[in-house]
C-alpha cells in the first residue's frame, strides 16, 4: 500500500513577499505513521502543511505523496488522498447546516445520494456528531465545530490526515475526546501543533522545524528529551516530562 | 454596550422562526417565493400617487404573520431598521412637487406629499413580504428555491456565502470595536481617524479568511458549483396557494378598492 506515503525532497519555498517559508526541508512518512511538525511560530509548519496538499507549489524540490509527484495535472487526487483539517475551523465549515458541509466533499467526488447519506453518517457518527446534522455550522461550540471540521474529510475518505493545530482552542475535555478519537484513526497522520503532550500522545516521531529546516527528525520521546533542541526552537517539555511543581519530583 | 452583536444574533432569530411547524412553515419554498414575488411586482406596479389603492394589500403581511404565527412586533422592528433606506429616497418628493392635488378638510395635499407616502407604504410592503418569506422558510431555503427556480448559481452562491460568513465578520468587527473601547477613555463615539484603519483592517481580514475558506473548498472538490441534497416537491396545496394569492392580487390591482367602497358607501346615504 504505497499510496500513504508522503515524501518531500528538498523543499524550498519563498513568499512572493521576499519572506522565507521553507529552505531545504526532506523527508518520508510511510504508510501508517503518526508524525507531529513541530517549531516556534513561523517556522514553517503551516507552509510546509499548504505544500502537501498542493495549495502552494515549492520554489525548488519535489512533493511525493504514494505514487504521485505532486504536479498540477494530479493534483486532483491528491487532494482526493489528503484530507487537511485547517487550524480554524469557521474556515473550514462553508455551508448552511453541518450535513451540507460533510456532503460537500463526498457530492463534489460524484458518488450517489445514497451513498452521501451514508458516507454523512458514517463521518459524523465516528466523531460523535451525529446529533448535530441538522445545525448550523455558526451556532455550534468550538469543539464542535473542530468534529464536523475532521468530520467533513473523513466523509472523502483519505488515505492520509494533515491538521494544523487541532486541539488549539479546545477546552481541556474536548482536548482529550479529540486526542481519543484521533488514536482511532489508521491513517498517515501529520501534525502540526505546538502541544506537545498531545504529539507524545498521538504521534510516535516528531520532525522539528526551525527557520525553514528540519532540525530534528526522529522518535518523539526521545526528541523531547533534548532540552537543547527544544530551547533552540522555542519549545518546552511537554507537562508530563517536566518536574511536578508541587510534589518536585520527576514524572517520566 | 455596543449593538452589533445584538443585532446579528437578531439576524439568526428569523432562522429560529423558520423552524416554527405552520402550514404556512410546511409549504414548499418555491410557492411562498413566488407568491411573494407576485405580491411585490403588484405593489411596485402602482402609478406615483397610488395610496388608498395599495392599503388593501396589508392584507398579505397580515395573513402570513397571523397564520405563521411570527412576531408583529419584531418584523416591525425589522422593517423599522431598514426605514431610513426609503425615506431617503422619498424625502426631496415634498420639496419638489408642490403642486396641490388633493384637499383634506381645507388643507392642501401637494403632489410630493402623496408620492412620499405611496413610497413608504411601498416599501412597508414589499419589505415586510420579504422578510416573512424568509422567517417563514429560512435564509438558506430561500436559497436552495432560487436555485430550483433557475436563478444563476453564482448569484445564490453569493448570498449564501454571505449569510454564512456575516455571523463571523460582525462577531469579528464586535471584537475590534471593543478591543478599541477598552482602550480610549474618552469614551466618545469613534473618531473618523480610527474608524478608518478599523474598517481597512476588517477588509483585509476578509480578504485573508476568503482565500482560506477558498482553499478549504478546494481540498474538498469544488469546481464551481455548490451540490447540495434536497427534494422539493409541489403538490396541490401549493399550487392553490399561489393561485389564490395571485387572484387576489390581480384583483387588487385592477380595482381600486377602497374607492369603490367609498362610493358604495356615497352611494348609500344619497
Amino acid at each position: 500500500m504505497s499510496h500513504h506515503i508522503v515524501e518531500a525532497q528538498d523543499l524550498h519555498y519563498t513568499y512572493p513577499d521576499g519572506t522565507r517559508g521553507l529552505s531545504g526541508v526532506s523527508f518520508r512518512i510511510s504508510h501508517g505513521e503518526s508524525v507531529a511538525l513541530v517549531g516556534e511560530n513561523g517556522a514553517g509548519k503551516s507552509t510546509l502543511l499548504l505544500h502537501l496538499n498542493g495549495y502552494l507549489a515549492a520554489t525548488r524540490g519535489t512533493v511525493r505523496i504514494g505514487d504521485y509527484p505532486l504536479t498540477s495535472k494530479n493534483l486532483h487526487a491528491v487532494r482526493r488522498a489528503v484530507g487537511m483539517v485547517f487550524q480554524n475551523s469557521d474556515d473550514q465549515l462553508f455551508m448552511p447546516t453541518v450535513f451540507d458541509d460533510v456532503a460537500f466533499g463526498p457530492l463534489n467526488l460524484g458518488l450517489s445520494e445514497v451513498e452521501v447519506e451514508l458516507r454523512v453518517a458514517q463521518s459524523l457518527e465516528t466523531v460523535g456528531a451525529g446529533h448535530l446534522r441538522k445545525r448550523p455550522p455558526y451556532k455550534l461550540s468550538q469543539g464542535e465545530k473542530r468534529s464536523v471540521a475532521i468530520a467533513t474529510v473523513l466523509a472523502m475518505s483519505p488515505d492520509i490526515l494533515v491538521m494544523d493545530e487541532p486541539t488549539a482552542s479546545l477546552d481541556p475535555m474536548s482536548r482529550s475526546r479529540l486526542i481519543e478519537l484521533l488514536k482511532t484513526f489508521r491513517h498517515t497522520k501529520i501534525i502540526a501543533t505546538h502541544d506537545l503532550d498531545m504529539a507524545a500522545d498521538l504521534c510516535e516521531r516528531t520532525i522539528v522545524l526551525h527557520q525553514g529546516k528540519v532540525t530534528a527528525d526522529g522518535p518523539t520521546i526521545e526528541l523531547f528529551r533534548d532540552e537543547g533542541l527544544l530551547h533552540r526552537s522555542s519549545l518546552e517539555k511537554p507537562l508530563r516530562m517536566q518536574k511536578c511543581p508541587v510534589c518536585s519530583s520527576r514524572a517520566d | 454596550m455596543n449593538n452589533i452583536g445584538r443585532n446579528s444574533f437578531d439576524i439568526g432569530y428569523m432562522d429560529t422562526l423558520a423552524g416554527g411547524d405552520s402550514y404556512l412553515h410546511r409549504l414548499d419554498p418555491r410557492a411562498k417565493l413566488i407568491t411573494a414575488f407576485l405580491f411585490i411586482v403588484a405593489v411596485v406596479s402602482f402609478g406615483r400617487y397610488a395610496v388608498f389603492a395599495l392599503i388593501p394589500f396589508l392584507v398579505y403581511p397580515a395573513v402570513m404573520i397571523s397564520l405563521g404565527g411570527l412576531p408583529y412586533g419584531y418584523l416591525l422592528k425589522k422593517v423599522l431598521v431598514v426605514s431610513p433606506f426609503a425615506i431617503v429616497i422619498g424625502i426631496f418628493n415634498p420639496l419638489m412637487d408642490r403642486e396641490i392635488v388633493m384637499q383634506i378638510g381645507g388643507i392642501g395635499i401637494s403632489g410630493g406629499w402623496i408620492s412620499f407616502a405611496s413610497i413608504l407604504l411601498r416599501f412597508v410592503l414589499t419589505v415586510s413580504a420579504a422578510l416573512i418569506v424568509i422567517a417563514l422558510t429560512g435564509f438558506n431555503t430561500v436559497c436552495l428555491a432560487l436555485t430550483k427556480l433557475g436563478v444563476p448559481r453564482p448569484f445564490v452562491v453569493q448570498l449564501m456565502f454571505f449569510y454564512r460568513y456575516l455571523f463571523v465578520l460582525t462577531d469579528e468587527a464586535e471584537r475590534m470595536v471593543r478591543a478599541r473601547s477598552l482602550r480610549t477613555f474618552d469614551a466618545g463615539a469613534m473618531r473618523f481617524k480610527t474608524f478608518v484603519p478599523l474598517i481597512g483592517h476588517l477588509l483585509l481580514r476578509t480578504l485573508d479568511r476568503a482565500e482560506r475558506i477558498y482553499l478549504a473548498m478546494r481540498c474538498r472538490g469544488f469546481d464551481g458549483r455548490i451540490p447540495m441534497i434536497r427534494s422539493l416537491r409541489i403538490h396541490f396545496r401549493e399550487v392553490a396557494f399561489v393561485t389564490g394569492w395571485a387572484v387576489l392580487f390581480t384583483v387588487l390591482r385592477c380595482y381600486n378598492i377602497p374607492l369603490l367602497l367609498g362610493s358604495l358607501v356615497t352611494e348609500a346615504f344619497r
